[in-house]
């Protein structure tokens, strides 16, 4: 018997929650702000959905509500991708001056 | 670009988070880490523009949204000040839910560019996925918008309790439960509405009987979930990246709140069903005829601490709302140049976010090394001179240690009433979050410091110079 697809993807996840759990714990403490966000700037990977639906156009004729659905997430998701990125960056900015400044 | 090449991409996408994560295992590596989850998100968005067939028109509308979106994201994150940070957290959250959803819808709507089958005829395992994905993306929308409100203070930060909660709470959890399996039989667009309008519901009747302390355990369990929910609509498409992002945050989330649950030893249902519910009367009652506290000025902190050998800082949420991080480091540097011996301590629950504290000692140029977390530093009290309380008082209650009738029993806290003398800074002697009284104000060796943290640190420095 030919093993379902589904079981390959739900080994990914089961494993990339171990990966996540020991990665996690490895994070020091003082940097659970930027975890936080750059864990929200990832999770706007959400985007690559957003984009198939905003461009899978059925019909010739215009946009169907499915499209612009994916055009609105877009403009969360990116939003979200420049916020949170940017966000962290600044963050981690500080925590680079001091070292320099002892 | 071929489907497989596609999918191994993906994964190359979904390693550059997991290393992204790694880096911040210190703050050296950490700016490194952040540029492989630049790098990851670039590379999962070029292969899905590649991989897809996009007509002129729509690829135009895309890089609209997709330049719109980033300016008002660079924007917020150049211009939001530190204290802001939990309230931009949950904020982001909320995009992350809702846009899930919007995924979710559409590919309901249309499945063909999705390759899930026809409409009304979904395979039945995505249509699950797709609905654990829109409901939770719901939760987190709703979810996340209420913690926003009560962090910014346009909703009210106590917890909002009403009779028969938790019975709708239940009821509700099932009707998603029912509706999730009910879609499967019935694939009208009613049914996926209503599942996602009772989402909606859930996520602030979920939010709203939590309390402002107990925010850091709500934004974490909100991350937590914003991760799911990707991973869920990840199953649906059938994409990699978005299946090791979402099981990333989700268990980062999830292990966050677990610690900050551990900060104040409570279980995490605890936490959910709402805030510090039966008053603790009794414990108010006794300190009725509690013997007067010492009150000083800024002078005889100045006086305290400038012959003090060493001095241990421990800041809390009230640093936040004063913004008094900045005037603390001024604080400090006088005081290491008397030749004063200046650390910070930490409790993992200080502020409204996981590492709160951190990050606003972090923008006021504290070095990192010289703050610690409560179990590196909790030993250093008992040979400690002054111990400067900042904004913080749950967390330094001694009654945490020695009266088991107490809610925040249990609870692991800062040991400063070990310390030689203990200053306090605090507008007034009200209780803290947990609504009981700090017994550690009328100790002898207590000195209270009554005024607006900024303005009194401000004001120590004076006196010192």
């Amino acid at each position: 018997m030919e093993i379902d697809p589904f079981i390959f993807r739900l080994s990914i996840f089961v494993l990339s929650i171990f990966v996540g759990y020991f990665v996690v714990w490895s994070v020091t403490p003082s940097l659970h702000t930027p975890l936080m966000s750059v864990t929200n700037a990832i999770s706007s990977v959400i985007i690559v959905g957003a984009i198939v639906a905003a461009s899978g156009l059925t019909s010739q004729t215009g946009f169907e509500l499915s499209n612009i659905l994916g055009f609105v997430a877009i403009f969360l998701a990116a939003i979200n991708i420049f916020g949170g990125f940017l966000v962290t960056q600044r963050m981690l900015q500080m925590y680079k001056k001091k070292k320099k400044e002892k | 670009m071929t489907p497989n090449l596609a999918a191994s991409l993906y994964l190359i996408s979904g390693m550059l988070f997991i290393l992204a994560l790694r880096g911040l295992s210190s703050p050296e590596t950490s700016r490194q880490g952040n540029l492989f989850g630049v790098l990851g998100m670039v590379l999962a968005i070029v292969v899905t523009f590649l991989s897809v067939d996009i007509l002129s028109n729509s690829f135009v509308i895309i890089i609209c949204a997709l330049s719109i979106g980033g300016a008002i994201g660079a924007f917020i994150a150049y211009r939001i000040s530190m204290t802001a940070m939990p309230q931009l957290v949950a904020g982001f959250h909320s995009l992350v839910g809702l846009a899930a959803v919007l995924v979710a819808l559409s590919a309901y709507y249309n499945p063909e560019a999705f390759d899930l089958g026809k409409p009304n005829n979904i395979k039945i395992a995505n249509l699950v996925e797709m609905s654990i994905g829109a409901s939770i993306g719901a939760i987190t929308f709703t979810g996340s918008i209420i913690a926003f409100l009560k962090l910014q203070g346009i909703m009210s930060g106590s917890s909002i309790i009403f009779k028969g909660q938790h019975f709708i709470n239940l009821i509700l959890g099932i009707g998603i439960a029912c509706l999730i399996f009910y879609v499967t039989i019935d694939q009208s667009n009613f049914i996926f509405w209503t599942l996602i309008i009772i989402s909606f519901l859930i996520g602030v009747l979920l939010i709203i009987p939590i309390g402002g302390a107990d925010m850091p355990v709500v934004i974490s369990m909100l991350n937590s979930y914003s991760g799911w929910a990707a991973a869920g609509i990840g199953f649906t498409l059938e994409n990699t990246a978005l299946i090791i992002t979402g099981a990333l945050v989700g268990s980062s989330g999830a292990i966050l709140s677990y610690i900050m649950c551990k900060g104040m030893n409570r279980s995490f249902f605890n936490v959910i069903l709402g805030g510090f519910g039966g008053t603790n009367l009794t414990s108010q009652e006794k300190n009725k005829d509690r013997k007067p506290v010492k009150s000083g000025n800024a002078e005889d902190a100045a006086f305290l601490m400038k012959n003090a050998s060493s001095v241990i800082i421990v800041p809390g949420y009230g640093m936040a709302v004063a913004q008094a991080q900045h005037a603390i480091r001024e604080m400090a540097d006088n005081l290491k140049r008397n030749g004063v011996n200046v650390t910070y301590a930490v409790h993992p629950v200080a502020g409204r976010m996981p590492g709160h504290m951190n990050v606003l000692l972090a923008e006021a140029n504290v070095p990192y090394d010289e703050v610690f977390e409560l179990e590196n530093i909790n030993n250093d009290f008992a040979s400690t001179d002054v111990a400067f309380v900042i904004g913080a008082n749950d967390v330094t209650n001694p009654v945490a240690k020695t009266d088991p009738d107490s809610p925040i029993y249990g609870m692991p806290i800062l040991d400063v009433e070990k310390s030689k003398s203990v200053l306090f800074v605090k507008r007034s002697l009200s209780p803290g979050y947990a609504g009981i009284d700090n017994e550690l104000f009328y100790r002898d060796n207590t000195l209270m410091l009554f005024a607006d943290a900024k303005k009194m640190t401000e004001d120590i420095v004076k006196k010192l110079d």
